[in-house]
């Protein structure tokens, strides 16, 4: 099995001859891997997807599924890879048995095993019971669950999973996870999916990709990601109006500590084992701590970190979605 | 582990499947069936109906137009007579009644081939309905695109022509099933069946509408596929639709119209599906003019056909 399973060179796409979607990347997905792309809306997400599924002809660059090449043999690439779009595709006329079989048959697989399947991956999302309502009747979290099973119905050996968990409200997302992680489990796939949520990232992923403006601007474990840092930060306050940063500084593991208007801004590795010894070491000089408090560095840091801004209001982003699912509503006078 | 060989993603597979699908959302939203064929019921009531053009050269218009005596000189007559001559007005009324009450009918006859005017403008609804089903059908495909289930499809390894053939099928069946609606409402409306008709012309009917469902839907899928905003392919349909029926001879003879409005009517479309359909139904079959017809049609449907497909497919595979 080859051990790089996507493999992405230069690979770039340029719309209306101007604006550049997707900038140079360079990744490369381990078997076996969930791959994550996490960025802000608009920063390239979706159009890397698009591109390595063979919907999108790159304008530049190459990149290659399981050794197909996604443009020489995008037929290939499309008979082994899964698919979980952004949107919900299932067709709201139909019942969640025919959506799944509708994928079956655009794949060919047999109709015998088509069933069989279906069947079972309804039962794998837990939609038995609706398997024969129409999706029109469905909630978020269940369309997502039958895109998720229409996306396994050829038993891909990668599967793609574009934003798996935009719209939904915590309790759904966190469920959804689940079923991701149950679905690979089941059928050892190699997962590359994106986000804008830096949790789902987190919980999800082996390994990240941080995309910002079509740009790739690093790239690791969300762990490695966050000690990159250096550490945790601890911040501690004193009753004395005395400077204690010498005494501190002192400490084992301690790196780094600023005087912050009478606050001590501290890194420091291990948190959680550094922050008594330094409430010790103070003591015996004789101050007294009034306050501590422990940060464990989130992606939200890393983030911070390598872009030099906040990621994006999430907030906006899942305004800004359901105003798109209403006006869609609306058009087709549902 | 499964081999991904045991798939044969194939034409007719994806073409069935997907064609079934748009088969089954369209049963499912009979209001849209119901308003695609109330609009030519309305024409056929308004136009068809109320708007009698043959009751214009009926004797019954005569009755009230008062006539005096006439009274004229003795030499005009044949023989001629040395005095003059009444004739009373009652007896020349009665004789142009006479006179009119069969040249009503040549009139009709004359100007569009059969005696009434609902016959001849109803089966002009065939080609209304045909075109306004296709258009419309063609459209969805800007509902796939928008919606993500279009690149879902383009992501999995079913033939791209399956996506296209599925939209021209789907929109073609569509019409043939409107039509037939028509026509049935027509016949029970009072349209008049020419002699020369048999069951075995609603196979000609339906190749009929079959070559022009082809041939528009074709391109409007091309159409409605490369426009960028999608409210586009709508505005155009509502735009041309009603100069494309009155430029034909849905509702009035080609070689009464103007010059300008005859070299319109003339290539378009629309004026021989109706002309086809015509002879098949309430004409005595004129086989040389429904060859001319079914030739027209079939290059129309082909060349659209081969247009329209190449520009979608190219879209597809960009
Ligand atoms: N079909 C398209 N035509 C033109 N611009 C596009 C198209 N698709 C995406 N873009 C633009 O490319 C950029 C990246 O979009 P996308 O890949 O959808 O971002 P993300 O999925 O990360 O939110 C955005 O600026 C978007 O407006
Ligand atoms: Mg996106």
């Amino acid at each position: 099995m080859n051990e790089e399973v996507i493999k992405a060179e230069g690979l770039t796409k340029v719309f209306n001859k101007s604006l550049v979607a997707v900038d140079h990347v360079n990744f490369s997905v381990k078997d076996g891997e969930i791959f994550g792309f996490l960025g802000p809306n608009g920063a390239g997400k979706t159009t890397t997807i698009n591109m390595l599924i063979t919907v999108l002809k790159p304008a530049e660059g190459k990149a290659s599924v399981l050794g197909y090449d996604i443009v020489k043999q995008a037929n290939e690439v499309r008979k082994v890879i899964g698919v979980v779009p952004q949107e919900y595709t299932a067709d709201e006329d139909l019942t969640g048995y025919e959506n799944i079989m509708l994928c079956a048959d655009l794949y060919g697989i047999p109709r015998e095993t088509a069933k069989k399947r279906a069947i079972e991956l309804l039962e794998l999302v837990e939609l038995t019971d609706f398997k024969d309502k129409r999706v029109e009747t469905y909630s978020g979290g269940m369309r997502r669950r039958l895109e998720l099973a229409c996306g396994l119905i050829n038993r891909p050996k990668v599967l793609f999973l574009d934003e798996p968990t935009l719209g939904l409200d915590v309790q759904t997302r966190a469920a959804t996870w689940d079923y991701i992680k149950r679905l690979k489990k089941e059928y050892g796939m190699t997962l590359f999916m994106t986000t804008h949520y830096l949790e789902e990232a987190d919980a999800l992923c082996d390994r990240i990709a941080i995309i910002d403006h079509g740009k790739i601007i690093v790239t690791g474990a969300p762990s490695e990601l966050k000690d990159s840092l250096g550490g945790d930060i601890i911040t501690i306050s004193i009753k004395e109006n005395v400077d204690v940063v010498d005494i501190i500084r002192s400490v084992e593991h301690v790196k780094e500590v600023k005087n912050e208007n009478g606050a001590y801004r501290i890194k420091a590795e291990a948190g959680e084992v550094t922050a008594p010894l330094i409430i010790e070491a103070l003591r015996k000089k004789g101050y007294t701590v009034t306050k501590l408090s422990l940060t464990e560095p989130t992606l939200n840091e890393v983030y911070l970190e390598y872009t030099g801004r906040a990621m994006r209001d999430i907030e906006e982003s899942r305004e800004a979605f359901r105003a798109q699912r209403i006006t869609l509503r609306r058009a087709r006078g549902g | 582990m499964s081999s991904a060989n045991e798939y044969k993603p194939s034409l007719i597979r994806g073409l069935w499947a997907l064609t079934v699908r748009e088969l089954k959302k369209w049963l499912k939203d009979p209001v849209m069936v119901l308003m695609l064929v109330l609009q030519p019921l309305i024409w056929m009531g308004l136009l068809g109906k109320s708007m009698n053009i043959g009751a214009l050269f009926t004797s019954g218009n005569l009755g009230n137009i008062s006539i005096g005596n006439i009274t004229i000189p003795g030499n005009y007559l044949i023989p001629p007579v040395n005095t003059t001559v009444t004739i009373p007005g009652p007896l020349i009324s009665q004789m142009l009644q006479q006179m009119f009450s069969d040249i009503g009918t040549r009139v009709m006859q004359n100007t569009f081939g059969v005696a009434d005017y609902f016959s001849y403008m109803a089966v002009g609804m065939v080609s209304m309905i045909v075109m306004t089903t296709t258009m419309f059908s063609g459209m969805s495909i800007v509902w796939d695109r928008r919606l993500g289930f279009l690149d879902k499809v383009l992501s999995t390894p079913v033939p791209r022509g399956a996506i296209i053939f599925s939209k021209v099928l789907n929109a073609t069946l569509r019409a043939m099933f409107q039509a037939t609606i028509i026509l049935a409402l027509a016949y029970i409306l009072g349209l008049q069946l020419s002699s020369t008709f048999t069951l075995l012309n609603l196979l000609g009917i339906y190749a009929a509408i079959f070559l022009l469902g082809v041939g528009l839907s074709s391109v409007f899928i091309a159409f409605s596929l490369r426009s960028t905003r999608m409210e586009r392919p709508m505005q155009i349909i509502s735009l041309i639709m009603m100069p494309l029926m009155f430029a034909s001879n849905t509702f009035f003879p080609i070689s009464l119209m103007p010059d300008w409005m005859q070299a319109i009517a003339r290539v378009n479309p629309l004026s021989y599906l109706t002309d086809a359909v015509r002879q098949l139904i309430i004409l005595p079959l004129d086989a040389p003019a429904l060859i001319t017809d079914f030739a027209y049609l079939s290059i129309f449907a082909a060349v659209l056909a081969a247009f329209g497909i190449v520009l979608s497919w190219r879209y597809l595979t960009k």
